[in-house]
């Protein structure tokens, strides 16, 4: 029935030659910004100043390198698990609600989405600094005695960037959620199961494709996370995109943030073939 | 054992009230559902059916009423514990599982061990006939099919009752009249009492052994399909069981329920009919009169005037459309093959009938 090459647009079907031509406006933007200068920057990483693999022993051998990765790693592991907590019931009251509520709910995950990171960051840091909002409730509450020092620490960049980070979570789990009939779960408590079982037997393994979807993006996107983390974080939290772009303008090692790039694009690429065939294999053979 | 099961499946809805805002989804509906029974709700849209059954599935609790199962009061129980099975309008089979995994569901969520449930699920697939299709995906089957497994996995923990809501709704007409039968036979071979919404008159009739009609919210009539369709007491019922003539007309006299009584139609016919209820002397009322009821007479002879307007032949009958008197459209129904003639558009004749053919309501103040 489908042919794989052509794709329905408005109810017409275009042929590979005109499907190429539509897109290609698209695919040229891509090569010339994204694709050529990536290409131009690995093969500086391996071939300068002689070709070899010593820009990735280096990136992978010294501690503070190291270091860096590893904190990345984790800071994206716990962003992706605290967007998760919170978005996945924040999802679930979207799926349940319509017209005014939805609109609001809808309005209040997308809103920050519109605006600039750097603001949403700021913000961040207007109220966990030392004299910040934050800081203040707490000592008002009488719940310490002097400031704590929020700003420039780990729990505080895993905060900010899970909130930066949030629609790009919500947004799946909540389509996933809305494809579920509701009549799945009346079926579900019909049939004898407890809330909670039928939440792990029906509503969390039909989610599962959506939730995956989320985690993957949520992660990808805290992986190479730039603004927050150099704001919030500061030179001791450093993520791997701030290391990158050091190299880059203060230490002008283009060869050296090259590996760094190639190791992070390397890791990326392996996460999302994995993620890809978990979630195929999870899938179910189509929906009546 | 099945004996002591039976009696577990007895329904008893009491003074059943819900409100959605101003208007009353139920209306103080009570009736009892005897244990084995499979009783019909049957009504337009809007006529509470639904709200019925889902207060008794407990997905609805009601404003007043209690709702008793099996001599066991459960208005509040939530549908979990109520150990009652239902079939969707829509298809509910869980699309991550395989057929098998959908029926052995129930039995995993009553702690079943896996051997035995399996081995349930088998069986159960087999009474709706589908033995070798328990590795399919639900979306690998049809409509009819889905809805069969639905029927198997409503059934494979034993509830003592089966609630349907439209089940079949979403089929084609020879799939629906088969699965109507089928249906039937399965509810008589394990002898659950089923409960079945719908707004098809005919799939009530063919599959109930008794039909409650409904309208807004209140509880119309309750009672076998022949009561239904032979003695209908409102106005409501003659109208959504079958085709029925309906005459306005005046009580030529008091009549007490069933007796016999003159009639002055506003047509200006004399009449006998068939008091429904008491009726007093000069009553407004509603005459109701079965198509098939009606014979044909030369015109001239004693009886209704009527001009032949239409005849459509359907096969096994031919139905005339004939204007009155006073210009309305009466349906009469002449069987085929009986040896009547069948009398061509425009042609004058006279409608004649027994009189207790003829049932007379009071006219709603």
């Amino acid at each position: 029935m489908r042919r794989p090459s052509s794709f329905l647009l408005a109810g017409r079907r275009y042929s590979p030659a005109a499907s190429l031509l539509l897109a290609a406006p698209f695919l040229l933007l891509i090569v010339v910004v994204f694709l050529l200068p990536l290409a131009t920057l690995l093969h500086e990483s391996l071939f300068l100043p002689s070709p070899g693999l010593q820009h990735y022993e280096r990136a992978l051998a010294e501690p503070v390198y190291l270091r860096v990765m590893l904190r990345t790693l984790r800071i994206a592991a716990q962003v992706t698990a605290l967007a998760l907590v919170l978005a996945w019931p924040l999802a679930w009251v979207m799926s349940r609600s319509k017209g005014l509520g939805l609109a609001l709910l809808a309005a209040a995950v997308l809103l920050p989405l519109w605006t600039s990171v750097l603001v949403r960051t700021y913000a961040w840091m207007v109220l966990l600094q030392r004299n910040g909002v934050v800081n203040q409730w707490l000592q008002k509450l009488g719940l310490t005695d002097e400031p704590l020092k929020l700003l420039y620490t780990e729990p505080a960049v895993v905060l900010a960037m899970a909130h930066v980070l949030l629609p790009f979570m919500v947004l799946p789990i909540y389509s996933a959620l809305k494809g579920i009939p509701e009549d799945y779960t009346r079926a579900a408590q019909m049939l004898g199961a407890s809330a909670w079982a039928s939440f792990r037997e029906v509503i969390w393994p039909l989610a599962l494709p959506g939730v995956t979807s989320g985690c993957l993006m949520v992660f990808l996107l805290a992986l190479g996370f730039f603004v927050t983390p150099a704001l919030i974080g500061g030179p001791q939290q450093m993520m791997i995109a701030t290391l990158v772009s050091q190299q880059v303008r203060e230490m002008l090692d283009w060869s050296f943030a090259g590996a760094l790039v190639g190791i992070l694009l390397a890791f990326v690429l392996l996460l999302t073939v994995i993620f890809r065939r978990a979630v195929r294999l999870d899938r179910f053979v189509g929906q009546g | 054992m099945a004996e002591a099961a039976r009696h577990q499946g007895g329904i008893l809805l009491e003074g059943l009230v819900k409100r959605f805002g101003p208007v009353a989804a139920i209306d103080g509906v009570s009736l009892a559902v005897q244990p084995g029974e499979f009783l019909a709700l049957l009504g337009p849209s809007g006529s509470g059916k639904t709200s019925i059954l889902m207060t008794i599935a407990g997905f609805e609790f009601p404003d007043a009423g209690r709702v008793v199962i099996g001599g066991e009061e459960v208005t509040w129980t939530p549908p979990n514990r109520r150990n009652l099975g239902m079939v969707f309008q829509r298809y509910t089979l869980f699309p991550h599982m395989t057929v098998l995994e959908n029926i052995a569901f129930p039995l995993k969520m009553r702690g079943v061990a896996r051997a035995a449930r399996e081995e349930q699920a088998r069986a159960a697939l087999r009474t709706v006939r589908l033995e070798s299709y328990g590795d399919r995906r639900p979306a690998q089957l049809s409509g009819g099919q889905q809805q069969r497994v639905a029927i198997a996995r409503a059934i494979v923990y034993r509830p003592r009752v089966l609630l349907m809501d439209e089940p079949l709704s979403a089929l084609d007409k020879n799939l629906r009249e088969e699965m109507q039968i089928e249906i039937k036979q399965l509810q008589r071979e394990i002898g659950i009492t089923v409960v079945f919404v719908t707004h098809d008159q005919t799939e009530a009739l063919t599959m109930a052994d008794r039909v409650a009609v409904l309208d807004h919210g209140r509880l119309q009539q309750l009672g076998a399909p022949r009561a239904l369709y032979e003695a209908p007491e409102t106005p409501f019922v003659a109208r959504f069981i079958g085709e029925t003539n309906f005459f306005q007309g005046r009580a030529g006299g008091a009549a007490s329920d069933g007796a016999l009584f003159p009639v002055q139609l506003d047509n200006g016919a004399q009449i006998h009919a068939l008091a429904v209820g008491a009726i007093a002397a000069g009553a407004r009322l509603t005459l109701a009169l079965r198509p098939e009821r009606l014979r044909l007479a030369p015109a001239g002879a004693p009886g209704l005037a009527a001009e032949v307007r239409e005849a459509i032949y359907v096969g096994n009958a031919t139905t005339l459309l004939l204007r009155g008197a006073d210009g309305a459209t009466l349906r009469a129904r002449i069987p085929a093959g009986a040896g009547f003639s069948e009398p061509a558009p425009g042609e004058h004749v006279t409608l004649q009938w027994e009189a207790g053919d003829a049932r007379a309501f009071a006219a709603a103040a």
